[in-house]
């Protein structure tokens, strides 16, 4: 039997979190990040945030978000920390580090959206 | 002889010249792989940033105020506008990516690289609208 890899899963989660977090994360940051701590405009009302994230699908919306971007962000950084650095003899530490974070992250992401009322 | 020795038989030795722990401070593009490969670390803070903020609504309007002024101090705030660029730049470099990751067929014709590209593009910009539509918008 051929032994099957997780590379290949683990770079389908790191290619999927790139591409949900490029098309969702600029333009929350720039509205909570940078355009409501500024003043340019006015920021939404507690009432209206409980009524967007009492929405499921906006809550599985944010649960992908989160679980997939730390996935991409530990794959990418484990192979940035090997290329970049060089940190060659480390690599099952960093690798259990890095992907043992997201998984840490995707549980405390889930039970966050999941006690909102 | 010792048995301490392991090596292999016909084995080169490979002539491996050694490369700078700093060798992508050489070249701007070396430079410009290690800013693409570091945005992930600002794409992980954000996710910090909206499980904190997510929490802060879940928990009653005092602490939603709360995180909206923690979000104006200065070291936040300048931490969330490097952020948006690296965001910026990482999607720019993920969307100019696309058409080398994914290659679309339709029938037995493939989809132009830049028609990928372009509706990555257009995704991104219907996604931006709608999001800001349903935040401040609505």
């Amino acid at each position: 039997m051929i032994k099957q890899h997780p590379e290949p899963s683990l770079w389908l989660l790191f290619s999927a979190g790139g591409v949900l977090s490029a098309m969702l994360m600029p333009i929350l940051l720039l509205l909570f990040g940078v355009a409501f701590p500024f003043g340019w405009v006015a920021a939404p009302s507690h009432a209206h945030m409980v009524a967007l994230l009492g929405n499921p699908l906006t809550r599985v919306v944010l649960f992908a978000l989160s679980m997939l971007s730390l996935f991409h962000w530990a794959h990418r950084f484990r192979y940035t920390l090997y290329d970049g650095l060089q940190i060659k003899h480390l690599n099952e530490v960093i690798a259990a580090l890095t992907y043992g974070v997201a998984v840490v992250g995707s549980v405390v992401a889930g039970y966050i959206l999941w006690r909102i009322p | 002889m010792s048995d301490s020795h392991v090596y292999t038989p016909y084995h080169p030795r490979w002539l491996r010249r050694r490369v700078s722990t700093y060798w992508w401070l050489e070249k701007w593009s070396y430079f410009r792989f290690i800013l693409r490969e570091g945005s992930c670390l600002f794409v992980a803070w954000f996710v910090l940033y909206l499980l904190l903020l997510v929490n802060a609504v879940r928990q009653g309007p005092d602490s939603y105020t709360r995180i909206l002024e923690w979000s104006a101090e200065p070291w936040v705030l300048g931490l969330n506008v490097v952020s948006f660029l690296f965001v910026v730049f990482h999607a720019v470099t993920f969307f100019d990516a696309a058409p080398q990751a994914l290659v679309v067929h339709i029938g037995r014709t493939r989809v132009p690289g830049r028609l990928v590209m372009a509706a990555h593009y257009a995704a991104w910009a219907l996604a931006s609208v709608l999001i800001a539509w349903l935040i401040v918008g609505a």
